[in-house]
Parts: C-alpha cells; sequence; structure tokens
C-alpha cells in the first residue's frame, strides 16, 4: 500500500506546503496586496487538506461533508478578500492624499 | 482504431501547445510571443477537442466538447487582442515619453 | 509506478507548489496576481484528480476567477492613486522598518510549529478515517435531491450555507460603507472587440449559470458555482460598459443583495411553522423547497459578487466632480 502512490499522499504534502508558503507570505510581506494573495494560498492549502481527508480508494465516493465546508470556505474567502481589498484601495488613496499637502483648504472649511 | 486516432490527434495537440509554449519563452518580445501562443494553442486546442470527441459517448457530449472549444478559442482570440492593444497602447505612449524628454 | 495518473499528479503537484512559491517571490504584483491565477485553475484541477469536481468548479469560478477580477481591479485603483501607471509602478516598492532579529525569530519558530502540527496530523490520521460517508449515505433518501454535496449543503447543513449567504452581504455592505465617497480610477476602455466578445458569449454564459444551478441537484454543480458564472455576466457588462450602474438603480440592488438571505431564513421559518426544526423540511416538498431556495441565493450571489468587483456604491455625482468625490464626500461625513 505504502509503495502505491496514490492522489491522497500526492495532494496532502501538497497542501501542507501550499498553506506553510502561504504562513510565511503572511508574515514576511511588507506589501498589502502581497499579504492578501498570501492569505488566499493559506485557504486554498486548507482546502487541500480537508479534500485529502475526504478522499476514498476510487470506487467508494468520498466524503461529502468535507466538500461543503471547503465551498463555504471558498465563498467566505472571497467576501473577506472584497472587504480586505476595499480596506486597501481606501488606504492607498488616503495615503495619496496625504502625502500631497497642498490645496484642501475648502475641504477642511466645509468640515 | 478509433482509440489509437484520438491518442495521435492528442499528442500532435500537445505537441502544438509545447511549441507555443516554447515560442513564448523563447521569442523577444509581446507580439511575437502573442503570435506563437494564440496560434499554436489554437491549433493544439482543436486537435485535443477532436481527440476527445473521438472518444466520446454520445452526440450531447460531442456538442458539449465542440462548444468547449469554440469559447475557449474566441475567449483566447479576445485576450490576445487585448493584450495587444494594450502593448501597442503602451508602446506608443511610451515612445512619446522619451520623444517628449529628448 | 503502478499507476501512470501517479506521475501526472506528481508533476502537477511540483507545478502547483511552484507556482505558490512564485506567486509570493516575483517583484511585479501584475505577475504575481496572473500566476496566483494559474495556481488557483492548476488547485481546482487537483481537486478534479481527488474526485471534488464541486468544489474545483467552485474554486475555479469563485475562488480563482471572480478572486483574480478583483485583485487586478484593486491594483489598476492603487496604480492609478499613485500616479504610476505603468509595469514600473509597483517595482520599487518602499520597504518598511527592518524587522527586529526576535520577530523574525518568532515567526519562524510559529511558522515551523504550525508545519511540525499539520505533518503530524496528516501523517497521523487514519488512511480512511471514520468519516461522514456513512451518515449521509444513509439520509440521502429523505434529502429531496440525489447529489451527496447538494444535500449537505441545502439540508443536512443548511445552517452553515445561510451564514455563508449573510457573510455575503455582510462583504457587499462592508464594501459600500468603506468605498464611500472614494475617487474611482477611470476604467480602461477595452474597444469593440471586447464588446463582440461579451456580447457573443452573455447568452451563453446565463444559459450555462443556470445550467449548472438545475444540474445541481444530481451531479455536480449547484448555488455557488451558477452564481458565479451568472457574477461573469456582471462582470463582463460592467467591463464592456455595456451596463453603467445608476444611482437609482441602488433600491433594486439592495433587493438582491438581501433576497437570498431573506427567502432562506423564510423558508427556515415556514418549516417551524409547521412544527418541526428550522430546515428539517417535509420529506415530500423537499426538493421544491432547495431548488427554490437554490434559485433565489443564485441570483443574490450573482448581483452581490459583481457588486463586490463594481466595489463603489453607485451615488450621485455631478460629471465635473469626479476626481474631487473622495474630498467632499469626507467632508460630507465629517459634518
Amino acid at each position: 500500500m505504502p509503495a502505491d502512490l496514490s492522489p491522497h499522499l500526492i495532494y496532502g504534502p501538497t497542501g501542507i506546503a501550499v498553506f506553510i508558503i502561504g504562513l510565511v507570505g503572511a508574515l514576511c510581506a511588507q506589501d498589502r496586496l502581497r499579504r492578501v494573495l498570501a492569505l488566499k494560498l493559506c485557504s486554498v492549502g486548507a482546502g487541500f487538506l480537508l479534500i485529502t481527508a475526504a478522499w476514498r480508494e476510487p470506487p467508494a465516493a468520498p466524503d461529502p461533508v468535507p466538500h461543503a465546508l471547503v465551498i463555504t470556505g471558498i465563498v467566505v474567502m472571497i467576501s473577506a478578500t472584497a472587504v480586505a481589498l476595499a480596506l486597501i484601495r481606501r488606504l492607498k488613496s488616503l495615503e495619496a492624499e496625504a502625502d500631497t499637502p497642498q490645496d484642501t483648504p475648502e475641504a477642511s472649511h466645509d468640515a | 482504431m478509433a482509440d489509437i486516432l484520438a491518442a495521435g490527434l492528442m499528442a500532435l495537440g500537445a505537441v502544438f501547445f509545447i511549441a507555443g509554449s516554447v515560442g513564448l519563452l523563447r521569442f523577444p518580445d509581446v507580439y511575437c510571443r502573442l503570435h506563437a501562443l494564440t496560434k499554436a494553442d489554437g491549433l493544439g486546442l482543436a486537435l485535443i477537442a477532436l481527440g476527445v470527441a473521438l472518444r466520446a459517448d454520445s452526440f450531447g457530449e460531442v456538442f458539449r466538447i465542440l462548444l468547449i472549444w469554440f469559447f475557449v478559442a474566441v475567449a483566447s482570440a479576445t485576450g490576445g487582442h487585448l493584450i495587444a492593444a494594450h502593448a501597442r497602447r503602451s508602446d506608443r505612449e511610451a515612445g512619446e515619453g522619451e520623444a517628449g524628454n529628448v | 509506478m503502478s499507476d501512470p495518473l501517479a506521475i501526472f499528479d506528481l508533476l502537477l503537484a511540483v507545478a502547483i507548489v511552484a507556482l505558490a512559491l512564485a506567486t509570493l517571490s516575483v517583484r511585479d504584483l501584475f505577475a504575481a496576481i496572473v500566476l496566483f491565477v494559474v495556481f488557483g485553475l492548476l488547485s481546482a484541477l487537483a481537486w478534479v484528480r481527488l474526485s471534488a469536481p464541486d468544489v474545483a468548479l467552485a474554486e475555479a469560478a469563485i475562488g480563482t476567477g471572480v478572486t483574480g477580477a478583483l485583485l487586478l481591479k484593486t491594483l489598476h485603483h492603487l496604480r492609478h492613486v499613485t500616479g504610476t501607471p505603468e509595469r514600473a509602478a509597483m517595482r520599487g516598492m518602499t520597504p518598511g522598518a527592518p524587522v527586529p532579529m526576535p520577530v523574525i525569530w518568532a515567526n519562524a519558530a510559529f511558522c515551523g510549529l504550525i508545519a511540525l502540527g499539520l505533518a503530524v496530523a496528516f501523517l497521523g490520521a487514519p488512511a480512511a478515517g471514520p468519516g461522514f460517508d456513512a451518515l449521509v449515505a444513509e439520509a440521502m433518501p429523505r434529502s429531496g435531491v440525489e447529489h451527496p454535496v447538494t444535500a449537505v449543503l441545502l439540508n443536512f447543513r443548511a445552517y452553515d450555507t445561510l451564514m455563508e449567504v449573510v457573510v455575503l452581504l455582510a462583504a457587499v455592505i462592508a464594501v459600500w460603507q468603506i468605498e464611500r465617497g472614494l475617487s474611482e480610477a477611470p476604467a480602461p476602455v477595452l474597444g469593440e472587440v471586447f464588446e463582440g466578445f461579451a456580447r457573443l458569449t452573455l447568452p451563453a454564459i446565463v444559459v450555462l449559470g443556470t445550467y449548472l444551478l438545475w444540474k445541481g441537484a444530481e451531479a455536480p454543480g449547484g448555488a455557488f458555482q451558477g452564481g458565479a458564472v451568472l457574477a461573469a455576466v456582471g462582470l463582463l457588462l460592467l467591463l464592456a460598459r455595456l451596463y453603467v450602474p445608476q444611482p437609482s438603480h441602488r433600491p433594486l440592488a439592495r433587493w438582491a443583495f438581501v433576497l437570498g438571505t431573506g427567502a432562506f431564513a423564510a423558508v427556515a421559518l415556514l418549516v417551524t411553522g409547521g412544527g418541526r426544526v428550522a430546515f428539517e423540511y417535509p420529506a415530500e416538498h423537499a426538493k421544491t423547497l432547495i431548488l427554490l431556495i437554490e434559485g433565489v441565493v443564485t441570483i443574490s450571489i450573482a448581483v452581490t459578487l459583481a457588486a463586490l468587483f463594481h466595489g463603489r456604491e453607485p451615488v450621485a455625482m455631478a460629471p465635473g466632480e469626479a476626481p474631487a468625490a473622495s474630498r467632499s464626500g469626507e467632508a460630507r461625513d465629517a459634518g
């Protein structure tokens, strides 16, 4: 059995590797957008592990519950990504405004 | 017999994909690369689709493979056009910028 | 090697890990996003190999397709704001303050620990551990659908799915609030060829999305995959400028956002009203109820994902004052 390389034995370590790459990237990345990418890698790595756990020797059908969990995870992840990217866009605009200190008299006056 | 023919078509398609990838890596600029990629991949995809269609069980499957081929071909042609148009626009802007600087 | 496909699996696994590394190490952010999209598509292929076609569809459509579009849009915005139009923009990111050594060591130890934990868990797990297979198989006849993943999502674990739709709703509300008054980077003109492409593919995408939704009852597919494919209609319309969101469309959009959650919760309440636990559908109506929820949720997901891509709430703005909108918006909020 161990001599037989089943997909589960190949993709399990793949998932662990992808998760760790994402984790290291999320901790080390200097750029905000790249940190979001790293977290996305983490989520895909976790998906790999769950799907590997659900895998069964071909004639048997895989366990549907982890599959449903990963689908839920994908949808939650895009919600989180969208909010994170909106925050990044907003932050960048604020920073760009702070970097150009001229003008804005009428804005401060209004406020 | 059909199986051998299908395998041959798919192998030929794979060769075209490899040729396209080599072109992508070896050609000097965007336009040559696009040329290699879109031509070779278009042909490779058509051959692989044909090979898979030969092995299909029902007419419905053949129809779906045909649809996949059609939409992938249209999408890749559009993508190639957009990349080329963008490259030309930024080339022109870069040229104007240099001219302005001089 | 007994199985020739094992070679394919090995190559695919190596490619996936290499793409993950490349995504985080390549300097150009645009290249990083493109590599990430390739990574996502290959992961979806790997999941097909692990006999999880539903998840692969969801990952390809939502996790890679819509996410990739969102990332590219954000990059476009960042480059517009920093005022460096082309590729050179993000290349020379100014590095922040140097990270202190103890922090680096702590991070390394943390990552090592997690890696060790995952490896131990993976190696220690029984090969075909006791899963939920038997429970699901036993309950399938009462679920109202023939596809186990759909049964789990919309019947056995419907609470999860309801919360998932709520999370999407929360995300779109948050994005509208965050982007309030944010000036928008002008969208690139994609030209007639793209417009023709959009017109040609739109009907096909609508058919495909509906097909995925309908097919989900008995085969891989379902509300989320169908919804994501239909969201692509929204993306194409927005990109080709065949549809420009108007302030007057906001009430309609709001209704569409809430529709999924509302219908889902209404069904749960209705079932509870009949003296049952929420989501314990009466067996004879289970299929009708599930398809009803799925249909409504699909529309809601499609509109929500397209709105997440578009980002800014379409508020009334005089054509001339668009660039200054950011500032005046803040002034309004403060006052």
